[in-house]
């Protein structure tokens, strides 16, 4: 089974899903960002899906968890870079992931998060640019 | 009518569910689906073999390219298991009925991301479930 990085920048863990992800690599990468989200004190998590081709769902699933489960941790959650036909066959399918947070690309994401006053990585990547 | 490139793959694990997949993806793709009605096959390939796997007890999909009589290209792909049927069709295909952990999406959702549906089943003999797609 892979497992999904979790790479950390300041106080904002990002995740890339480069893979075609399978069921056990999903419930693997939930429990690795809840005990990282823990463990680095982050206050934000970026979920990176630039590179998905199909959102099902179980994947649609672990997005909600994911938000819900690291709230619950003080942290926010924001979904980045989803397709248009990922998106068309979400809502299709009957998921509409209303608890999710979603911002076009990551640039957006790390702007959400700044705006929300959550990361001063957000706010320091900012200032950089 | 199929054609002679179609693949049979046995579901017993997660990654074959990633193998239906990506099957299902290089047959639409070769069928010149739009990305849209790709997207939305593979989508439901991946919740059909999840089914197969997680409640049919593991099983097998057969992937083929059709042509109907007119000459349009789709694809097609079968579901088979041996598992424990579904006793209550119509209960299974109610949007956010679920028998387990699920969230009731996997069936009725696949349905509606496909244009044909059929679906076949017996207590305690087993279930196959046909899609197909045909492009626009």
């Amino acid at each position: 089974m892979d497992r999904v990085p979790v790479l950390k920048i300041g106080d904002i863990l990002l995740v890339s899903i480069q893979i075609d992800l399978q069921d056990q690599s999903v419930l693997a990468l939930q429990e690795d960002l809840a005990e990282r989200i823990v463990s680095t004190g982050a206050r934000g998590v970026i979920i990176d899906i630039t590179a998905v081709e199909i959102v099902d769902s179980f994947i649609g699933r672990m997005f909600a968890t994911i938000a819900s489960m690291s709230r619950l941790l003080d942290a926010e959650t924001v979904v980045v870079g989803m397709r248009p036909a990922v998106a068309i066959t979400l809502v299709e399918l009957g998921l509409s992931l209303g608890g999710v947070r979603t911002a076009l690309d990551l640039e957006k994401g790390l702007a959400l998060l700044n705006a929300d006053g959550v990361s001063q990585t957000a706010r320091a990547l900012r200032d950089i640019r | 009518m199929t054609t002679s490139d179609d693949v049979e793959i046995p579901i017993a694990t997660g990654d074959d569910v990633v193998r239906v997949r990506q099957a299902t993806r290089t047959a639409a793709g070769a069928a010149r689906l739009s990305l849209v009605d790709q997207t939305k096959v593979v989508t439901a390939a991946s919740e059909l073999a999840r089914n197969t796997l997680v409640y049919g007890g593991g099983g097998e999909a057969l992937v083929s390219q059709v042509t109907d009589e007119r000459g349009r290209a789709g694809v097609r792909i079968v579901f088979r298991d041996e598992g424990p049927g579904i006793a209550d069709v119509d209960l299974a295909l109610t949007d956010g009925w679920t028998s387990g952990q699920g969230l009731g999406l996997g069936l009725t959702g696949a349905r509606r991301l496909v244009d044909a549906f059929d679906l076949e089943t017996a207590v305690g003999q087993g279930t196959t479930i046909t899609v197909t797609k045909w492009r626009r």
